[in-house]
């Protein structure tokens, strides 16, 4: 189990790791199904459990599509390069073979291969009836998922867009989250709910939607959001594992990062926040797409002189809260940057959080950019200035610094 | 004339005469019928002959369920239960179609089918202990009373939400058809629920995807002081099967014959067949819709008292057992006798009973408590001892 001392207990207990019994498998091969008990579980900041720290795999990129092209030359490197999408379904493919119970419904999951092609070939491989097409009823479909896990399945239902899912609300929120506890522990609904959502390229404000703010309430649901090939692939195999109902955010314009990813099975903790650039003077808390965005403002940052730690939060629900307070312990300022509407969003929840628990440590009142109440409006231009811009988050930082 | 042609879904014949389908039947769709209202089966009435050892549980179940409702509307009235609602007047349909069924076959009921839970073996104790949410419970004490739940009996926790158990329905069969199980699934509804869209597409996708589902609506005439009239246009719900491409019959909802007879064949085919099935069973709400409705304000009083006295499904299956022989009004007194005994000390046991402590509040939120949650039960526990004249002392810690 992934854990460091006084970290947030973590809702679902992982394998133990054994480290005897891990072999490193030869460049080209995926391990899958042959190595059902024994994997590696990596905690975010790329390091072994129980182990010394290794060396650590930190993202330094602000985008990672950018190949390690200086390094090309040297020795050939251990994992494998894919896509964001590709991971997700590689995630989903390695779950599917080491547990026949896990199965996909969603509109054309199947032979179509999903819209963004998260399914792809997966119908093939395992049947049209294990890889569901199901007819355009949002709400009807997650209850299905919802009746199917109670019977002991493990859905996972994707939401074309995530948008889709507040048809969904009715049957997320009364009866995913709460069946459980109403049914005194009777009967668990361990479903993967998923889909893109977030501001894409003009699709309009009813595909623009970012429903992590609208789900936060509701009590027995877990919520994550993916934003590198690597997390994505590890928070799909966790929160298929999961005993729980979690809701996984991906992002319609982080599909085609590239990434390399390891070989060996790895699944990542769902509770656990991601440290993308250690620093000194302040903690930039971050999610999905504006890491990169974030990123991208810390590297003028860095040419400023600044030296901001930036933190992808991934766990929306519950916050890592041991992760982000020993930052805020060490930085005593807290630039928080999302995508959500300003009122009710994510960051409104977590600047709560913050003060409640780390007021002594603040240096300065948080500052939270997000988008504004405003439907997402198509014209390139204005869509633009809707979501928050790395000028915006180097200005803030700045003024956070004074 | 005789020219077909294929568009997308398949061949179609076509017509010069241009002709709209009415919107409402010459004739309303047959309703099956076994016993008539005397208890004698109809000449020529086809049915599933039923033991005497099946046909005096069902009997006597019917009996207790009467009696259990009765005392538990009583207990409410008398403060002793926030909330309570009856199942009078579809006696039949609650046991008849559990009867029928499997301890194998899932039940997702809406609310007022608590007589499925009584056919497969849930006691008067245990209706008790979900009722007062003591400790007992295997609720826990988080529902409203009359929201039972036991896995053991393949019994879905109730939700209060309408029509929402439909598509878990359709889920849970689609489990099953995976894994290949000998069992089928089968989901209770009321005439109001079929307007739910979570109905539409439950019917759709079950014939979609081809699932062993028995879709049962309990056609009762009312939701909560809606009549039909004014909840569909349609001539009822068996119209509606076919609509969607589901097999469907309409039967006689307080003929316990009709009713054992059309659910078992439904759970042959559907389990044979891999099809959904739907059935409308015709019937009426005696009761009110709950403790919280007095439904002498929207329907005349000899109307519920018509259906209370001459239409009654528990009578009319009494004459039909007493015919074979199978039953005396001595066993009746009796029997009725010694059920309202054993609810009156099921109702004692049941309120003595501690409630759920404290720590059930934060309980199964998710499988394991996290530290948010950890962290709530901490501050209330301390508020509680802090302050313990404000909380109530019969809550354990």
């Amino acid at each position: 189990m992934a854990t460091i001392v006084g970290a947030a207990t973590a809702l679902s207990a992982s394998k133990s790791f054994d480290s005897r019994k891990l072999h490193l498998p030869s460049r080209g091969s995926l391990s899958v199904s042959e190595r059902k008990g024994s994997f590696l579980v990596v905690r975010s900041d790329g390091s072994v459990v129980h182990k010394a720290h290794r060396a650590q795999k930190l993202i330094t990129n602000a985008v990672a599509t950018k190949a390690d092209s200086s390094a090309a030359s040297t020795a050939p490197k251990p994992g494998h390069e894919l896509l964001l999408f590709e991971a997700l379904r590689e995630g989903l493919e390695e779950e599917m073979d080491r547990d026949p119970t896990v199965c996909v419904m969603g509109e054309d999951v199947g032979h179509y291969g999903g819209s963004y092609k998260v399914t792809k070939g997966l119908a093939t491989k395992y049947g049209d009836l294990r890889v569901l097409d199901t007819p355009i009823a949002e709400n009807s479909f997650t209850g299905m998922g919802i009746g199917a896990a109670m019977t002991g399945l493990r859905p996972i239902v994707e939401g074309m867009n995530m948008g889709f899912l507040l048809l969904a609300f009715n049957q997320i929120s009364n009866n995913c989250g709460m069946l459980h506890y109403t049914s005194g522990g009777q009967f668990k609904i361990p479903i993967v709910i998923r889909g893109p959502g977030g501001v894409g390229r003009q699709l309009g404000a009813e595909h623009s939607q970012r429903l992590e703010s609208y789900f936060q309430s509701i009590p027995g649901i877990q919520m994550v959001a993916c934003s590198t090939p690597y997390n994505a692939k590890g928070l799909m195999k966790a929160a298929i594992r999961s005993e729980n109902p979690v809701i996984l955010f991906e992002h319609v314009l982080l599909y085609n990062l590239k990434e390399r990813i390891p070989d060996e099975e790895y699944v990542c903790s769902l509770e656990e926040a991601e440290m993308v650039r250690p620093g000194e003077h302040v903690t930039i808390l971050t999610y999905s797409r504006m890491r990169y965005h974030v990123m991208q403002a810390a590297k003028t940052l860095v040419n400023k002189g600044y030296d901001p730690e930036v933190i992808d939060i991934r766990s929306l629900k519950p916050f890592d809260l041991h992760t982000i307070g020993n930052s805020v312990k060490k930085t005593h300022r807290v630039l928080i940057v999302e995508e959500c509407m300003r009122t009710g969003g994510i960051g409104a929840s977590l600047t709560a959080a913050i003060t409640e628990n780390f007021n002594d440590y603040l240096d300065a009142p948080i500052i939270c950019l997000s988008s504004q109440d405003v439907p997402t409006p198509y014209a390139g231009t204005l869509e633009e200035w809707t979501v928050v811009q790395p000028a915006q988050i180097v200005t803030a930082v700045e003024q956070l610094c004074q | 004339q005789g020219i077909v042609l294929d568009f997308p879904g398949g061949k179609v014949a076509f017509t010069p005469e241009m002709r709209f389908i009415s919107e409402s039947p010459v004739e309303r769709v047959h309703c099956y019928r076994v016993l008539n209202d005397n208890g004698q089966v109809i000449m020529s009435s086809k049915f599933k002959q039923v033991s005497e050892e099946i046909a005096v549980k069902m009997y006597s179940d019917m009996v207790t369920l009467q009696t259990m409702d009765s005392v538990f509307y009583e207990a409410q009235r008398q403060g002793r239960i926030s909330f309570y609602a009856t199942t009078i007047g579809e006696e039949a349909i609650n046991i008849a179609s559990a009867a029928a069924l499997t301890i194998d076959d899932l039940v997702f009921p809406q609310y007022r089918e608590p007589g499925v839970l009584l056919w497969r073996g849930f006691s008067l104790q245990e209706f008790a202990n979900q009722c007062f949410g003591n400790k007992d419970d295997y609720g826990k004490g988080r529902q409203m009373p009359i929201h039972y739940g036991s896995n053991k009996h393949n019994y879905f926790t109730v939700a209060a939400t309408i029509a929402t158990q439909v598509p878990h329905a359709v889920g849970a069969a689609y489990s099953l058809k995976m894994d290949r199980k000998k069992a089928c699934v089968i989901t209770y509804f009321g005439d109001g629920g079929t307007s739910e869209g979570d109905f539409h597409a439950a019917l759709n996708f079950a014939a979609v995807m081809e699932v062993p589902v028995i879709f049962f609506c309990r056609n009762n005439g009312w939701a909560i002081s809606t009549p039909t009239s004014d909840q569909f246009r349609s001539d009822g719900v068996v119209v509606k099967g076919p609509a969607y491409g589901v097999r469907s019959i309409r039967v006689d909802g307080n003929d316990t014959l009709a009713i054992y007879t059309a659910v078992h064949a439904a759970r042959e085919m559907a389990i044979n067949e891999n099809r959904p099935i739907l059935i409308e069973a015709l019937t009426y709400r005696v009761g009110h819709h709950s403790t919280s409705d007095d439904s002498t304000k929207y329907r005349p009083v000899d109307e519920i008292e018509w259906w209370r006295s001459a239409r009654d499904p528990v009578a009319r299956f009494r004459k039909w057992i007493e015919s074979n022989g199978w039953w005396c009004s001595e066993n009746e007194s009796e029997l009725r006798t010694s059920v309202r005994k054993q609810m009156l000390h099921a109702i004692q046991v049941a309120e003595k009973a501690d409630k759920p402590p404290i720590g059930e509040l934060f309980t199964d939120v998710y499988n394991v408590p996290p530290s948010n949650l950890c962290e709530q039960e901490k501050f209330l526990r301390e508020t509680m001892k802090r302050h313990p004249q404000d909380y109530m002392p019969d809550v354990p810690v």
